[in-house]
């Protein structure tokens, strides 16, 4: 199928974004171009629409931000808050992504083939965000639901406040967050890893991966357990 | 001969003001417990309010207008700056952000019942858009909150105007407490949380810190909503001067600016009480830092916390605020406090439930426990059904249109045939720190402290 | 709150263009800094009997129209240091042969609301309200040379929107400082400093930043272990960058919430809050474009 083009270099991001705001059964299975990215923040931000876009080139903040069912893949590197709010879809950074990756996002996969900054999937809400690289401290904090998969390390306080998502990790754990633990990984559990990494792209073996989950230790507010909230 | 001690008969019973009765509880329970206290509603400490106030009625040199005849308008228009739909209410009074979650289902259905009917606008809370709310409020402000409870693109589009918020007054720099209690099904689900946990609060945005951050959220929003619907920023008063110009540096259509007696259904009473300012204060800074960026009237300002009576209402605009918003009044409107609630046609005493809790009518500030005796700031199945959608926004309506009366009323008196030209020349103060924080003589005095002539 | 950008070539034909390619970098940023905009550059040393001083006549009567020849005459008239002034508006660099205190005190003086930027063998600082493209345009920002400069724009937070309070500081000698973030605890730490001898301009909280730094290299610190101590000591959110005769140093933060992403290739160094800045430099596509570490110390050698 052709391709669309949008050169932000002549044309804006709003008019980039109206274009894909329009009827979800007519941009069904389109494919677009945005070529000149430059930086550029909030491109194709509330997509509604099974439609692919290729960003070609470096993205600014919440590219792909409140996604639904669309697939965004940015060539380059993704600025901060990066498929924020997701809702379905597929948002896939080739380069490195910048803090806040995938933050609160409901549903959909976000894949980042390079690193990831801080606080990646920041509040997770249940969708799924598998790194090729490492990630940086303060990831999942509060994640709530969801799942994330991470090739590399990862920094200082992970998965802090943690709810119900599981993260899986295949490097050094620079230091755990409140009520984060590791946990015995189950067959379901390689299941689950084996096709995240497949649905991003990657080949690792899933038992080379660590289980990470809520200790629920701070579920409830109790004076005896000396907690800090 | 044993030497006695001298007693004073009369000082046997005078209490210490700083170490008082309420005070020693206080020690004592921490002692107990290892616990700070957590409730609901907002500071109940006495601070300079609009209660200091009063309006310059007309005289020999301003002339009153006509009860009926006379117009007073009242419509307000919030979202000019960049929004193609800006929000037309009917009247400056709004209902302000409270959660479902906080409030249950039947709550949120009548503050939209009576706010669709009085030509107004309802706000969700930290739990998201419930259908009840979308379906019966016909002008809907969705929040965008740090903890982005249940937050999505289909009701981002379905909202009349967004709403970003970085605080409230009850506890500016704290984020949303929602004690296990209240985690029911339908709002465990909504805010993707396991039922019956205590709901851990986010302070800080995930995605975005700092205004030059901020400009780039709101763009996100525009851009989703292709620049279709209002953006509102609604901050607890703190450093409200600097706030507010930030708010517009970063593109904000609309400032919301509530003040330190703004309610919450549950968070620490020491931030409640010692944490932001008096709305009183806040609201002449927030008018001059919109004034000093040439901006008024451009953005417009909305101002909550404490706003309890029509007279309020218009001593509020009377300083510049475009509009306020109304959260625990409404809720009293509801039956917050009353020592009685309707149900199946009839009047049925709440007095059993107050004591339950160890408090009464007029004291009680429990919203926290979800043991409303009225049913308003509940999830239980069967205290919820205290407040029917009908009856509640019967009271909510008439609260609404009393609010608007006294508001026209005054403005009446004082000349005007719009209540937006109400401005602070109509008023004066009653005491030197509401002189001061308002900006406006001490009566019978053209002095206003700290202000050079 | 902030923008900054920061550009350091390594080619002595790119020293010709450094101003050239930074201008739309700044510009870049005018979002996030509408309301001032400044910048320091370092370029050809002079003579180490010899000084420069950045010197800012906004606040004078006369502003644009300032008597730069007059004061030439005045100055030459009271010592003998062959004051020479490079003007621009309301802003000139006078290079002097001698005490460059002498001459300070002497400007402090006769010309009190003449406002000293910057001292230093190499540093030129400008700093103005207005947009960056006016500030870039009052002071020909695109024909700058050297071999690095710090740039910033600024949108105030808690001080007030005045020349002074633009960035970048400087603290002694060819040494400057820009600031996105907001610091928590500023106050605290001039209370700290002023009984120390440490003088204050502003109520900025950046300046509280760089006059900490200030002291430490004062004391002896190197600038890695100054800034050591600064994490301790400095509460708040920052990215700070910095430059001195030879190099340019960034560091971020433990919370890292302010942005800031770096290119590099075998022709220059470029930093800014955002790619946006970056995306016009020559060859960017092939540069190596990554984001810096919290709590790291990137050092880049002119």
């Amino acid at each position: 199928m052709e391709s669309l083009n949008f050169d932000l270099e002549t044309q804006t991001v709003r008019d980039l974004n109206q274009y894909l705001h329009g009827d979800a059964a007519a941009l069904a299975g389109q494919r677009i171009a945005v070529t000149s990215p430059n930086g550029a923040h909030n491109i194709a931000v509330g997509v509604d629409a099974e439609l692919h876009v290729t960003i070609k080139g470096h993205a600014g903040y919440y590219a792909g931000g409140m996604n639904q069912q669309a697939t965004i893949v940015i060539e380059g590197s993704a600025g901060t808050g990066v498929a924020e709010n997701m809702m379905s879809g597929k948002v896939h950074v080739r380069g490195f992504a910048s803090n806040g990756a995938g933050a609160s996002a409901h549903g959909g996969l976000l894949v980042i083939d390079g690193d990831a900054g801080l606080r990646c999937g920041i509040s997770l809400k249940g969708g799924d965000i598998v790194v090729g690289g490492s990630v940086g401290s303060f990831s999942a904090f509060m994640a709530q639901a969801g799942r994330m998969v991470i090739c590399g390390d990862a920094g200082d306080a992970l998965g802090d406040s943690l709810y119900e998502a599981v993260l899986y990790v295949r490097g050094a754990v620079k230091s755990l967050g409140a009520d984060a633990q590791y946990e015995p990984v189950s067959d379901a559990d390689l299941d689950a890893v084996r096709l995240l990494l497949a649905a991003a792209g990657l080949d690792h073996d899933p038992a080379s991966f660590k289980r990470i989950a809520s200790a629920r230790t701070l579920y409830h507010w109790n004076a005896d357990a000396n907690q800090e909230y | 001969m044993d030497a006695k001690p001298v007693q004073f008969v009369r000082m046997q019973h005078e209490e210490s003001h700083g170490y008082d009765r309420k005070t020693i509880d206080y020690i004592h329970s921490a002692a107990q417990r290892g616990l700070y206290e957590i409730r609901g509603l907002g500071a109940k400490r006495h601070v300079p309010h609009f209660d200091d106030l009063l309006f310059l009625g007309a005289s020999l040199s301003r002339y009153p207008l006509e009860g009926y005849r006379e117009k007073c308008s009242t419509q307000t228009v919030l979202g000019t700056r960049f929004a193609k739909k800006p929000v037309v209410l009917d009247i400056p009074v709004t209902i302000a952000g409270m959660s479902f979650g906080a409030l249950s289902a039947n709550v949120k259905e009548a503050l939209g019942q009576a706010a669709t009917a009085m030509g107004t606008s309802t706000t969700t809370g930290d739990g998201g858009m419930t259908q009840e709310e979308r379906r019966s409020s016909k002008t809907l402000v969705y929040q965008c909150l740090p903890s982005r409870y249940g937050f999505n693109p289909d009701d981002v589009r379905r909202a009349d105007a967004i709403e970003i918020v970085i605080g409230q007054g009850a506890k500016p720099g704290g984020g949303g407490m929602l004690l296990g209690q209240k985690v029911n099904p339908r709002v465990a689900a909504m805010r993707t949380l396991p039922a019956g946990v205590d709901q851990r609060s986010a302070s800080r945005h995930p995605d975005w810190t700092g205004p030059d951050d901020l400009a780039i959220k709101i763009q996100e929003l525009r851009e989703i909503t292709d620049w279709n619907t209002p953006v509102y920023v609604k901050v607890g008063a703190t450093r409200t001067f600097n706030d507010v110009k930030l708010a517009v540096h970063a593109g904000a259509d609309v400032v919301v600016i509530d003040g330190m007696q703004g309610g919450t259904a549950a968070t620490q009473t020491c931030f409640i009480e010692n944490v932001g300012i008096p709305t009183l204060a806040a609201v002449r800074q927030a008018v001059d830092a919109l004034e000093d960026l040439n901006m008024k009237g451009q953005v417009q300002l909305i101002v909550s916390g404490g706003i309890r009576t029509g007279a309020d209402v218009a001593k509020a605009l009377a300083l510049g605020a475009d509009a306020v918003a109304i959260g625990q009044g409404m809720l009293m409107a509801l039956g917050c406090n009353s020592d009685s609630y309707f149900q199946n046609g009839a009047l049925h005493s709440a007095a059993a439930d107050y004591a339950a809790l160890g408090t009464s009518p007029g004291f009680c500030h429990h919203c926290h426990t979800g043991k409303c005796p009225v049913g308003v700031t509940t999830q239980d199945a069967a205290l919820e059904q205290r407040v029917q959608p009908d009856e509640g926004s019967r009271r909510v309506r008439n609260y609404l249109k009393t609010l608007n009366m006294e508001l026209t009323t005054i403005a009446r008196a004082c000349g005007k045939q719009n209540v937006h030209h109400l401005e602070p020349e109509d008023l004066v103060a009653l005491t030197v720190e509401a002189a001061a924080m308002a900006r406006v003589p001490l009566a019978g005095t053209s002095w206003i402290p700290g202000w050079s002539n | 709150m902030c923008g900054i950008v920061g550009l350091l070539v390594k080619t002595p034909a790119l020293r010709e263009r450094l101003g050239e390619l930074m201008v739309p970098m700044l510009i870049g940023m005018t979002e996030r800094g509408p309301d001032s905009a400044g910048l320091a550059v370092f370029g050809k040393e002079v003579d180490a009997g010899q000084r420069k001083l950045s010197l800012y006549a906004g606040f004078t009567d006369e502003g644009a129209q300032f008597p730069w020849a007059a004061l030439a005459d005045a100055l030459n008239h009271a010592m003998d240091v062959t004051a020479r002034f490079d003007v621009k508006g309301n802003h000139a660099v006078l290079t002097l042969q001698g005490d460059a205190e002498r001459v300070k005190l002497w400007l402090r003086e006769h010309y009190p609301k003449l406002y000293l930027l910057s001292t230093g063998r190499s540093i030129d600082l400008y700093k103005d309200i207005g947009s960056p493209a006016e500030v870039a345009a009052r002071y020909d920002f695109a024909n700058l040379k050297g071999s690095h400069l710090v740039g910033h724009t600024r949108m105030a937070t808690e001080s007030a929107v005045t020349p002074d309070r633009a960035h970048p500081f400087t603290a002694g000698e060819d040494f400057c400082l820009v600031h996105n973030g907001s610091l928590s605890n500023p106050y605290g730490v001039r209370r700290k400093l002023e009984p120390l001898g440490i003088h204050f301009d502003t109520d900025n909280d950046t300046e509280a930043a760089c006059r900490f730094i200030e002291w430490r290299l004062r004391e002896g610190d190197a600038l890695p272990e100054a800034l050591q101590k600064g994490f301790e000591e400095l509460d708040g959110f920052y990215t700070f960058l910095m430059g001195t005769t030879t190099e340019l140093a960034l560091i971020r933060d433990p919370f890292a919430c302010k942005p800031a992403v770096v290119a590099e290739n075998d022709d220059y160094v470029a930093i800014a809050s955002e790619f946006r800045s970056l995306a016009h430099l020559p060859d960017i596509r092939n540069a190596k474009v990554f984001e810096p570490a919290p709590e790291e110390m990137y050092v880049w050698k002119a």
